[in-house]
């Protein structure tokens, strides 16, 4: 669980078993013409092109240096020099804005590696080996999710010390559980089918057996996970900077741009309000191409 | 029996839940904080029609003693309900009468005798008396909990006394205090809000709730606390002073800077401190708002740690840096409220050296000096900061934004690191910056409570350290301890002066500004004169 | 069914301990000093050492948590550092308002959500269809804080109808019977005080309902079409039913499972969204109060709270499983 849930929670994600079956390339080359195919999925996939190009060229697009401080210009409403006014320190919030892309981007990917590494590993362990390796994991799993994330999120930052690698990493300690479960239930299903059984028989490790025949097969809610779980990082990590625990100055964070322009709300509103909206594209761009992806992926979904 | 215990520990957690939640009726009195009334019965009118000030702040008081605190928020509270020996004047730090009328000193400035007031009552009803003023003075020395006490008058854990050798009531009206050493600042501190005499009774009484209870002399008595909500005193109609214009002061508590300023603005507060220097100027055009300010009496600053090895030890490098950043551009960020600082001692205080020139703005300078000192290409560092606004800093994380530019213009690249109010000073009395924001307000109108708290070597020890830039000069020890024993105030004033001097070229600091809080009100309220240390008694406003 | 609610009661013990020992040993390696949070700035050393000694914090570890469990199972949540307030009390003051809060949003969140759902699946690919489906979507991309501030600018700041903190205005008085303030007005009677706090409580209720809201409203709107495609419904159509009962009393009731589920996830949720809505909104619950005692390294408030917020979230969680169960019956409980 996350700070804010995803978009559209599976009331049976931990119950994926019926669902997965072992997927021959002719099915994936489907499942991403359909993807295209979709409207909302298509313009999910459209900003985050956007965002990943923003990222690349930030210095190009820039208009000016996204850390250079004009004190004297500081707060000035949009305008043609500044395009989305000032902020507190005279900074250009659109060169802030633009280099910012940089940064959800490392949010989005380190987050959601930490989550989808440890995650996959714990689930698919727990799952492959049942028993008691199984109850012990799923304990430790059962107790991080008694915690509203947000909280548990907080108190590791209090810890690590508030700066955007530790809001990172929290960030991507709080979203593992859910990767965890989805991956168990995924390998339970898989691991008692013939080609598993099969790989078992002749002798196969058991590290090789699951990373070479049960993983490959729980890929599908792996990925949807995945993209969703993108969005969902860089709106929590936003959050954690908001509250003053994760980017430091000067970076261009936008969760961190955004708390630093709560004191001018009533006379700059800008410099909270574009940064917000950056927020918002880029998590809606996720939210729309996993949306996209669990209806392409999941079969059980198809309608 | 293991098992037992784990299903007490779930049905103890159920009915925790259950209670809580479920929010049975004995929860009933919102003023649970142990007055002696039951329940809060009596609060279901509104209370237009008779005069009440609201006063809207930050955070809330921690303990309504004063005697065990050191927070403003619960000392602007304490003001309105306890009297001191004497009391510092409404329009500077001069102390005038209150409980004691008159006083004198022997010559040796060893014993002081104060004749009080014997017309006074505390709001219990019992009479005040000398044996009153005694039985506090004992109160405060038995035990390292009352902080002031051992922190003005040299108390400590082995010496719970401190200079004070004894308190003794000489008549029904007559107190006898007798120093173990001369203490030049003596009368003054006693003005000191934490030197508020509370009912013996009362905090005989309450015990260890009794900071939920106070009970003193002043203008107001206490009526109501609701934690994190409101706290509110009723006008005292005997009290012997002039008794209060206003019926009632609510003291509400709104977390949020710009929140508050709304309720303000939306009329449902009547003054509030903590102002965003953004919105200084809305209230300003505000044809309902006024802008008060406070007298300035502090200063704030970033200090060096000069015992941390590498470049801040240098007198060269310190130097540099007050030359590297510009003043002038960075008291913009006041918005108006701050002026620059050139020494730790505001302006406002007897003692102040003019005659020192500010390093000014010198990048090529700094560079010079730099390079001289072996920092021709610059150093990393770090920059400690508070999170939450102060009154002598109302943005330290934009100023720290600022100080960090100016400072990579000669090199030096500084990472800020910022931490919640407590953590900072633990951090920085620690020792752990190398650079770090704090500030200080005066609390009695003395240059010896910022020259020897804030860079004596006696107060540069780790853990507990007043002085964060870890400045030790025997030579200022020598010049401070001398102005502490000097009973003559035109000697005291030239030991400063030159304590000032040195301070200035061993560069601890960089002193930034001092400012005039700034207190924005409705123009419904009339003859509000806020005091320099920060907060005083609401008996002479009023509202129209 | 018994036999399965107190199997679930009873597995939720291991979970409450891991909980403890976690919230424990996470606030212990936090840097900073309580007892410097306690004194403030201007204590001394000494000072500072009896408080340690007093409060046990030079004591081992284990010492210490053993005595923090052993006072929770005395029913004693312990005292507040920074405060010195027992925290039972504070948490008395401070659940409710953000139970309320949350059941609010909560309520605002379910009531559009469905009605929203429901109109969107039975005109399917209408305006109201898309518009609701589209603010849907944006719903769920939200950052709350992000919203909370642009409803004060909008609301509190330019139009001035609502207001921007807290949960009642000051110099409005209110008996409190049971911290529910919308609750305690209408048993004193109080309609000044409702609608105070009714005002209050609409943005910040609002800000914490959009993500459900939308959730719900797209979950409402798939399951409802599922079932009316399935052949009960096509038979009750056939058979000439009104439309309107069709939907509400066949498939609503039949679509609905699958948004119960939701509902007590996003419910638990929200207490964890509580903290950034409360933070802006300076509304006095227990998201923000335990908020600042994790950074005010006041270690016995964070433990007692977290224990006590992570016990209602596997509670609420618990709760909606078995209702779940309940409203199933292709369920059984083994």
């Amino acid at each position: 669980m996350s700070l804010q849930p995803n978009p559209i929670p599976d009331p049976d994600a931990t119950r994926v078993d019926e669902s997965i079956q072992p997927k021959s390339s002719r099915l994936w080359v489907d499942s991403l013409i359909r993807i295209i195919k979709s409207k909302t999925s298509f313009i999910g996939l459209c900003i985050i092109l956007i965002l990943i190009l923003t990222a690349i060229f930030a210095p190009m697009i820039a208009t000016h240096n996204p850390i250079e401080q004009n004190i004297i210009d500081r707060y000035q409403a949009p305008s043609s020099d500044h395009l989305l006014g000032t902020d507190e320190l005279g900074r250009d919030i659109f060169s802030r804005i633009v280099h910012g892309s940089r940064i959800s981007i490392q949010i989005g990917v380190i987050a959601v590696g930490i989550a989808l590494i440890v995650g996959v590993l714990l689930g698919g362990i727990a799952g492959y080996f049942g028993r008691w390796v199984d109850q012990i994991i799923m304990r430790i799993i059962d107790i991080m999710m008694a915690f509203p994330s947000i909280l548990l999120a907080i108190a590791l930052v209090a810890v690590l010390g508030p700066s955007l690698r530790n809001a990172m990493i929290a960030v991507g300690i709080v979203g593992v559980p859910q990767f965890a479960r989805i991956v168990r239930s995924a390998v339970l299903s898989v691991k008692e089918t013939e080609y598993v059984e099969a790989a078992r028989a002749i002798g196969a490790k058991h590290g090789r057996v699951l990373m070479q025949h049960v993983l490959p097969n729980c890929l599908a809610p792996i990925i949807v996970q995945t993209t969703l779980s993108i969005g969902t990082a860089i709106l929590d990590a936003a959050g954690l900077s908001f509250l003053g625990l994760g980017a430091q100055p000067p970076t261009p964070e936008w969760g961190a741009m955004l708390s630093d322009g709560r004191a001018a709300l009533q006379n700059a509103p800008w410099v909270v309000a574009f940064p917000g909206i950056a927020i918002f594209f880029v998590v809606l761009g996720f939210n729309l191409f996993g949306d996209g992806l669990r209806d392409a992926l999941d079969p059980r979904l198809k309608q | 029996m293991r098992k037992r215990n784990l299903l007490s520990l779930f049905t103890l957690l159920l009915f925790f839940v259950l209670v809580v939640s479920a929010c049975s009726s004995n929860s009933s009195s919102s003023n649970s904080n142990g007055t002696d009334k039951s329940d809060g019965s009596t609060e279901t009118e509104k209370t237009d029609g008779e005069k009440t000030l609201i006063f809207g702040r930050g955070a809330d008081s921690i303990q309504l003693d004063p005697s065990k605190i050191t927070d403003g928020e619960s000392i602007y509270v304490t003001n309105q309900i306890y009297d001191t020996l004497v009391r510092y004047k409404e329009e500077n730090t001069e102390v005038r009468p209150a409980l004691a009328t008159e006083w004198n000193v022997s010559d040796d400035g060893l014993t002081w005798t104060f004749q009080l007031r014997d017309d006074v009552k505390f709001h219990d009803g019992n009479d005040f008396s000398a044996e009153d003023v005694v039985y506090n003075f004992e109160r405060w020395a038995t035990s390292a909990e009352f902080i002031y006490y051992g922190y003005m008058f040299g108390a400590s854990e082995d010496d719970l006394g401190g200079i004070i050798e004894k308190v003794e009531a000489t008549g029904d009206y007559e107190v006898t205090i007798t120093l173990s050493e001369p203490n030049a600042p003596f009368l003054q501190t006693l003005a000191m809000p934490p030197f508020g005499i509370a009912s013996p009774e009362a905090v005989e009484k309450y015990g260890e709730d009794y900071f939920k209870n106070p009970v003193g002399t002043g203008p107001f008595v206490f009526d109501e606390w609701v934690p994190d909500d409101s706290i509110t005193v009723t006008k005292n109609d005997d009290y012997f002073g002039e008794v209060a214009n206003v019926e009632k002061v609510i003291f509400r508590t709104i977390p949020d800077n710009g929140a508050r300023f709304m309720e303000l603005q939306s009329g449902s507060i009547d003054m509030m401190t903590g102002l965003n220097p953004q919105d200084i100027q809305t209230a300003e055009d505000d044809e309902n708002l006024q802008i008060i300010r406070r007298p300035s009496m502090n200063v704030s600053y970033l200090a060096m740690n000069t015992e941390k090895e590498g470049p801040m030890s240098e007198k060269l490098v310190r130097q540099a840096i007050n030359l590297a950043i510009d003043k002038e551009k960075l008291i913009t960020l006041y918005e108006g409220i701050g002026k620059p600082a050139k020494n730790p001692l505001p302006p406002s205080l007897w003692g102040y050296n003019d005659d020192i020139e500010d390093y000014g703005y010198d990048v090529e300078e700094a560079k010079k000096l730099l390079a001289e000192a072996g920092y021709a290409d610059g150093f990393d560092t770090n920059l400690y900061i508070f999170s939450n606004p102060r009154d002598y800093m109302p943005q330290p994380k934009v100023t720290a934004q600022a100080i960090q530019e100016m400072l990579k213009e000669v090199n030096i690249n500084v990472e800020i690191v910022e931490n919640d109010w407590d953590t900072h000073l633990a951090a920085t009395e620690n020792g752990e910056h190398d650079m770090a924001f704090l500030g200080w307000t005066g609390d009695n109108g003395d240059p010896d409570n910022f020259l020897y708290v804030l860079l004596d070597k006696d107060n540069a020890k780790m853990g507990s350290a007043g002085n964060i830039a870890f400045y030790k000069s025997d030579e200022l020890h020598d010049l401070l301890k001398q102005a502490q024993t000097e009973m003559d105030q035109e000697k005291r004033t030239e030991l400063y002066l030159q304590a000032q001097e040195l301070i200035h070229e061993d560069a601890p600091w960089f002193p930034i500004a001092h400012t005039t809080p700034p207190i924005a009100a409705s123009k419904k309220v009339v003859d509000y004169v806020p005091h320099a240390t920060g907060s005083e008694p609401f008996n002479l406003l009023n509202i129209k | 069914m018994l036999k399965y609610i107190v199997q679930r009661l009873l597995m939720l013990i291991p979970v409450l301990i891991g909980v403890s020992i976690l919230t424990f040993s996470l606030i212990h390696l936090i840097p900073g000093d309580p007892a410097r949070s306690m004194l403030g700035e201007k204590a001394t050393e000494a000072q500072l050492e009896s408080l340690r000694a007093e409060l046990g914090l030079n004591d081992p570890y284990i010492i210490q948590y053993g005595r923090f469990i052993g006072d929770i199972l005395q029913g004693d949540l312990g005292e507040s550092v920074q405060s010195k307030e027992n925290i039972g009390y504070e948490l008395l003051h401070k659940l409710p308002a953000t139970i309320e809060l949350t059941i609010f949003a909560m309520i605002l969140a379910i009531v559009i959500g469905i009605f929203a759902g429901v109109i969107a699946a039975v005109k399917q690919y209408s305006w109201f269809d898309n518009i609701s489906m589209t603010g849907a979507l944006f719903g769920v991309s939200l950052p709350i804080f992000w919203l909370g501030l642009m409803m004060i600018w909008l609301l509190s700041v330019k139009l001035n109808i609502l207001p921007p903190s807290g949960r009642l205005t000051a110099g409005i008085k209110l008996d409190t019977i049971t911290n529910f303030y919308l609750l305690d007005s209408i048993l004193t009677g109080n309609w000044s005080a409702f609608k105070d706090a009714f005002s209050h409580l609409l943005m910040p209720g609002l800000a914490l309902g959009t993500i459900p809201m939308a959730i719900i409203a797209r979950m409402t709107r798939s399951s409802m079409l599922e079932v009316m495609r399935q052949d009960f419904i096509r038979t009750a159509s056939a058979k000439g039913l009104k439309k309107h009962l069709v939907v509400f009393q066949h498939a609503l009731k039949n679509a609905f499972l699958p948004v119960l589920t939701v509902i007590g996830l996003q419910f638990g949720l929200l207490l964890g969204g509580a903290v950034l809505t409360e933070t802006i909104f300076s509304w006095p619950g227990v998201g923000r109060y335990v908020y600042l005692a994790v950074l005010g390294r006041d270690y016995p408030v964070v433990q007692s709270t977290i224990l006590m917020i992570a016990t209602i979230f596997v509670l609420v969680n618990l709760l909606t499983d078995i209702l779940y169960k309940y409203v199933d019956p292709r369920i059984r409980f083994d």
